[in-house]
């Protein structure tokens, strides 16, 4: 590597992968649970797993990012980093705080946990994706403006290209939308309303800038091509991203007691977010077809290349399915909606993380790529993980489909655990599916571990 | 999106079909027309589901102001027309004269509109008093958006151009700009017979 300090990347990236685990057992154990509803109650209640899942990913998803920045900054600024030290007392806060939240989650029940840690104080806990305690989430907010500081620095005392400049904002973003999960007004509505100026603002807005500039850093280092070209790409995706990703939030807003207007707004300004996410696709193909050099590390350029289009079909077609308000009238909140949450996180940001974990990791251990064997595996990893997020995708909307179908649009509607019990073939199969994704990730892991000739460091 | 796309410095094209302004501000005018035609086809499929009333409120709106408006925006977008042209004669003198009376038009749309809106909301009138008014709220308010983010970009040209930035050489910057503030002009010519004169 270039600079001493990018080494601090490594332990968030092993954290992160770890955490990835993690989340795809619970997440095996959740699905079984869709169909053998007391399986491990009530130790591991649904829930409790739905949590852990869901929390394992978001923070796993954070600590890729965090690495990814503490790697690429430094490169880009053209400096070491502002303090290593700092970064790493942070990755030690972040991990022991994320245990900590997991171990109360999995040890006492969550109104004891909720008494614990002065919910009463501030009440914020108890809504999906921002369950964590008062501290835990005051935790995240020291952590992530002690990193926002970091590199903020670096940059300030280094060069200050676009990519960095993107990936600031996105990280500045993220900081500033997590602030809303603080405020926890008592109407329903508004509640609602600005969860999802967390949620949905963090996924399909500043996300994806950090997205986009990890994916045009890793572009420019695997091609070659002109960081000009590759930067107007990413100015491009950045505007058309908040053009429809901003007022996009309104596809949100159709049910939960919103003017009718965000019907409208929501259904145009989000029909049009597939757009950015088609562009990346475009901007990653058409980059490494037009590439300069044969990088050696070419598991990272297939994560790349993977990036642009799975984030594409998952965010952008399954996202579309069933954004528009008459669609949706019937599809929300069924397992369409689950179909796409998988894709998308999978597609979008759990192979942007790959990605970058992919081109930087070798490097940090003193490689410019791994042994052809461990490529190899890693590709493999790729495959089975990919083709096995694509089945459980079409498995879930078959099951959604279906769902709409006994729940919603029939002359005789089924009440919900009917039509749960009818849909149970899907479940099963996204179950064995989920298995295949796990044996991926073993692989992955694997790879890891394999020897053989390396690349030397460039 | 051909696969020279966004690599290609435009003054490396034959000069016949020589783009003016940067190829990235094409992409972007683009995505935002499209972002206005998806509203306007859906103002369509709106209407004919309620003619009668989308006619009836239509009437309400003030046509005069509608028109006037049109005339600025035309003057204005004309102006930035003659700024190039004299930022190609590198006469830089000119072409900031022309880019601050492009900005006044502009100003001009914004002030008209503005006491538009006042009698309107005046009236109690909402996003939500119907779906007529829904879009006519809508579609305007996103437009003059564009007008003011328009009226910005003029005033970075303005200022560049009084430094001298743009000449026959190297007009690139003006006319990516220019172009921009072309959009928005186009943009109400569709929206003004849209949504205040057709029946």
């Amino acid at each position: 590597m270039q600079y001493k300090s990018q080494a601090v990347a490594k332990p968030y990236f092993i954290a992160a992968i770890g955490l990835f685990v993690a989340q795809i057992l619970f997440g095996l154990i959740l699905g079984l649970q869709y169909v053998i509803g007391d399986f491990l109650f009530p130790h591991i209640p649904f829930n409790v797993a739905r949590m852990v899942h869901t929390n394992a990913l978001i923070v796993w998803l954070l600590m890729g990012f965090m690495g990814g920045a503490y790697y690429m900054i430094p490169e880009e600024a053209e400096t070491e980093l502002f303090s290593p030290k700092l970064a790493l007392a942070m990755f030690w806060i972040f991990l022991v705080a994320a245990a900590l939240t997991v171990a109360g989650y999995l040890l006492v029940p969550y109104s004891t946990l909720a008494a614990m840690t002065g919910n009463d104080i501030l009440e914020t806990m108890g809504r999906e994706f921002l369950e964590q305690p008062l501290i835990t989430k005051v935790g995240i907010v020291i952590v992530a403006l002690a990193f926002l500081f970091n590199i903020s620095m670096t940059v300030l005392k280094g060069k200050k290209t676009s990519i960095s400049l993107v990936l600031l904002l996105g990280l500045w973003g993220l900081a500033v939308f997590f602030l809303f999960s603080f405020y926890n007004p008592v109407n329903v509505v508004l509640d609602k309303f600005f969860w999802w100026w967390t949620v949905h603002l963090w996924v399909e807005g500043v996300w994806e800038l950090i997205l986009g500039a990890f994916l045009a850093f890793v572009l420019i280092k695997t091609t070659g091509v002109d960081r000009e070209v590759i930067e107007k790409w990413l100015y491009v995706i950045v505007t058309l991203t908040l053009i429809t990703g901003i007022i996009g939030t309104g596809h949100h807003y159709y049910w939960i007691g919103t003017p009718e207007y965000w019907q409208w707004w929501g259904s145009i300004f989000s029909a049009l977010e597939p757009i950015p996410f088609f562009a990346m696709t475009v901007f990653a193909f058409n980059m490494v077809n037009r590439r300069r050099r044969e990088h050696p590390n070419k598991a990272a350029v297939l994560w790349a290349l993977g990036t642009g289009v799975m984030a594409f079909l998952g965010a952008g077609i399954w996202g579309f399915l069933h954004t528009l308000a008459p669609v949706n009238y019937y599809t929300h909140g069924t397992q369409i909606t689950a179909a796409h949450g998988h894709m998308a996180f999978y597609g979008a940001y759990v192979m942007v993380n790959l990605t970058i974990i992919s081109y930087a990791m070798p490097i940090l251990r003193g490689r410019a790529a791994n042994s052809n064997k461990s490529q190899v595996m890693e590709m493999w990893s790729f495959w089975l993980m990919t083709i096995a997020i694509v089945f459980i995708t079409l498995f879930l909307t078959a099951a959604g489909i279906l769902q709409v179908w006994l729940q919603r649009a029939s002359d005789t509607p089924l009440p919900f655990m009917v039509a749960q019990d009818k849909i149970a073939l899907f479940y099963w199969m996204r179950e064995w599916t989920g298995v295949v994704f796990l044996i991926g990730l073993l692989v992955y892991v694997a790879s890891f571990f394999v020897g053989g000739r390396e690349e030397k460091a460039a | 999106m051909t696969d020279t796309s966004l690599a290609l410095d435009p003054a490396e094209m034959p000069s016949a079909r020589r783009l003016p302004g940067d190829l990235a501000i094409w992409v972007f005018i683009l995505a935002e027309m499209l972002a206005f035609a998806v509203f306007f086809a859906s103002y369509a499929f709106a209407r004919s589901k309620d003619v009668e009333m989308f006619n009836f409120y239509q009437q309400t709106l003030d046509r005069n102001a509608g028109a006037f408006n049109t005339l600025l925006l035309v003057t204005g977008s004309w102006f930035v027309v003659l700024a190039v042209q004299a930022a190609h004669r590198d006469d830089s003198r000119a072409a900031a004269r022309r880019i601050g009376l492009g900005f006044l038009c502009g100003a001009g749309f914004l002030t008209v509109k503005v006491f538009e809106y006042a009698a309107k909301f005046g009236a109690g009138i909402s996003l939500s008093t119907n779906t007529f008014y829904m879009f006519y709220i809508s579609l305007t308010f996103f437009h003059f958006m564009h007008v003011i983010l328009g009226m910005v970009i003029l005033a970075i040209l303005w200022v560049k151009t009084r430094q001298g930035a743009y000449g026959s050489r190297d007009a690139h910057g003006l006319e990516s700009g220019a172009a921009y503030w072309h959009m928005v002009d186009l943009l109400w010519i569709v929206l003004f017979p849209l949504v205040y004169v057709m029946r």
